[in-house]
């Protein structure tokens, strides 16, 4: 597959995770759960999946648009 | 400050001070006599030191007084900044610039930003102009972590040492440690501090919670006194602030001197890797409970005399005063071990970009090494005096420059992926952006023909966004336009198969 063509779900992927960083469909929002505002319980929640999504870019696709070759570069 | 915290905290500092000199000396008898074991500990950084190094380096002292008072304040939302800024803007940059940063500069043998444009671009005047511009906004940063140390020092004392012998004692410990230990020594104390304050960051909520009648009770206090904390938005936080802040914070941080240095440092890429994935977690782990520390103290009604950080006194009302004293005592270590790598920094961008070039061309490395400890005590020094003078523009350029640094990031991303970059987009793109910035900086707001310009921010968006957008452009569109020299060197930055 042509690189470019592989290197669009990751950008897509760190597109959403920066989009949603601030869950902006909470904006206004003052509902609590377990004594912490819902938006906070979103924060960590999505920087555990961010921690996993990262997790799997360096796994699988480390080194995209840099131009290195695969073999040459698992250091 | 409680009669019986003094001797504690005094303690805190010293046993701070004894711990850091001992691993400046056995960072010391490590470290090489060149430039590069010196200011990059020989690029053998392995992954816990890294990871926190960059963030204690970075983000120390904010985490226990600036950052805490804002929640304190305004709510709790800048967490939410914090986690786009750190947890995923500067991530992805880690990957973007510090990853192809780390593999040309391993290749090339580059120990700065300004080296590395330098030598790609052909350009000795770029080199000066990236080193110039970074410690144009170093300078004051330096000064107001000095300025915070010697006024931390008069409050612990009540007086009794006067601000000018606080500052320059700080001054001389860190002159001497810097000079002996090399960025090995400073990122070993940085780890040691880092871990010392995650701990003692959750140990204080436990606290303070089970003081205070447990999380229901904090939850209901908060929700009954200020209701409006647990609205996500409201008050400053707007969309566009919020963003703003996290973007040119995030950009700005890649292009910190003592940030960017550390690009180069890893011991090899699964160290980059390994770190990329932990951010996110990181910040989860230490800004949610420093944060929510400021916001439940406005929720308990906690009141905060003028000029004073919630921090200390939340903990004073619910801890005792000995672990009120250790946390002061710690964030205060905090903001020396900050000011310890930008010195370092700092120095290097003074005698490898500025003097190296220009004064001394045929200076070897260990003269090199040399002058590396010289730059520390000419520019800590400098400092220091500035810090006794507070100037109120030097105050100025301090409070501004993340923003004067994420103008530098986008042309050296830029230039660091797209060949066709030219010497005179670069010169372009970071001196147009630099002149934009710093007019916004300096000159007042004014309104001419209904539109204000120099203000704070265009069509509600702050205006250092429109100055990436502008270093962008210019970058771009001028290198379009003219041809590369000769001496530009494209493949400097190809870094093909040879990241092994």
């Amino acid at each position: 597959m042509p690189r470019k063509k592989r290197d669009y779900p990751w950008i897509a992927v760190f597109g959403l995770l920066v989009a949603f960083g601030i869950p902006w469909f909470l904006w206004g929002s003052t509902a609590t759960w377990v004594g912490l505002p819902v938006w906070l319980w979103w924060h960590i929640g999505w920087m555990a999946l961010a921690a996993v999504a990262f997790a799997g870019f360096t796994r699988g696709a480390w080194d995209r648009g840099m131009d290195i070759d695969r073999e040459g570069a698992d250091g | 400050m409680a009669e019986s915290a003094l001797p504690v905290q005094l303690g805190v500092i010293g046993a701070y001070l004894v711990v850091a000199l001992a691993v400046g000396v056995a960072a010391y008898r490590l470290t090489g006599r060149d430039a590069e074991d010196y200011y990059l500990a020989g690029r053998s950084i392995g992954t816990v030191v890294l990871l926190f190094t960059t963030f204690a380096t970075l983000l120390s002292a904010f985490t226990f007084f600036g950052g805490p008072n804002l929640a304190y304040a305004a709510g709790p939302e800048w967490i939410l900044v914090m986690g786009v800024m750190d947890g995923l803007l500067f991530a992805i940059l880690w990957y973007l610039i510090g990853y192809r940063q780390w593999l040309v500069g391993r290749a090339e043998g580059y120990v700065t930003l300004g080296e590395m444009l330098g030598d790609r671009f052909g350009s000795n005047r770029l080199r000066a102009l990236v080193a110039g511009v970074s410690l144009f906004w170093l300078f004051p940063y330096v000064m107001l972590q000095q300025m915070g140390a010697g006024e931390a020092i008069v409050g612990l004392t009540d007086g009794t040492v006067p601000y000018w012998a606080g500052a320059a004692f700080i001054t001389l410990f860190m002159i001497g440690y810097v000079v002996l230990a090399g960025l090995r020594g400073v990122a070993w104390t940085d780890t040691i501090q880092g871990v010392f304050m995650l701990g003692i960051v959750w140990v204080a909520v436990g606290w303070v919670l089970s003081s205070a009648g447990g999380l229901p009770a904090v939850s209901a206090s908060l929700a009954t006194n200020r209701p409006e904390f647990l609205a996500l938005g409201g008050g400053v936080y707007s969309p566009q602030w919020m963003i703003a802040q996290a973007v040119t914070i995030a950009f700005g941080v890649t292009m910190f001197p003592q940030i960017n240095q550390r690009f180069f440092v890893a011991k090899d890429a699964r160290v980059l890797k390994r770190s990329f994935t932990l951010w996110p977690v990181l910040v989860l782990l230490l800004f949610v409970p420093a944060f929510l520390l400021g916001t439940w103290a406005a929720g308990l009604g906690v009141s905060v005399p003028e000029g004073a950080n919630v921090i200390p006194v939340l903990l004073n009302a619910y801890t005792p005063a000995w672990f009120a004293a250790l946390v002061v005592a710690g964030a205060m270590a905090a903001m020396m071990s900050s000011s310890d790598s930008m010195l370092l920094s700092g120095s290097s961008y003074l005698t490898r970009d500025l003097y190296r070039p220009f004064v001394n061309p045929a200076a070897d490395d260990e003269r090199e090494a040399w002058l590396a400890r010289i730059g520390v005590a000419v520019f800590a020094t400098g400092t220091f005096v500035a810090s006794l003078f507070r100037p109120g523009t030097l105050v100025q350029v301090g409070d501004t420059a993340f923003g004067g640094y994420a103008q530098l990031a986008l042309p050296v991303l830029v230039a660091l992926y797209w060949p066709n970059t030219t010497r005179r987009g670069m010169l372009a793109g970071i001196g147009g952006s630099q002149l934009y910035y710093i007019a916004h900086v300096f000159v007042p707001a004014t309104t001419v023909g209904g539109v204000t310009v120099f203000g704070s921010t265009y069509l509600t968006w702050d205006f250092a966004l429109y100055g990436m957008v502008l270093s962008l452009a210019l970058t771009v569109g001028v290198s379009l336009v003219t041809a590369p020299d000769a001496d530009e060197r494209t493949e400097r930055f190809s870094v093909g198969t040879r990241a092994d």
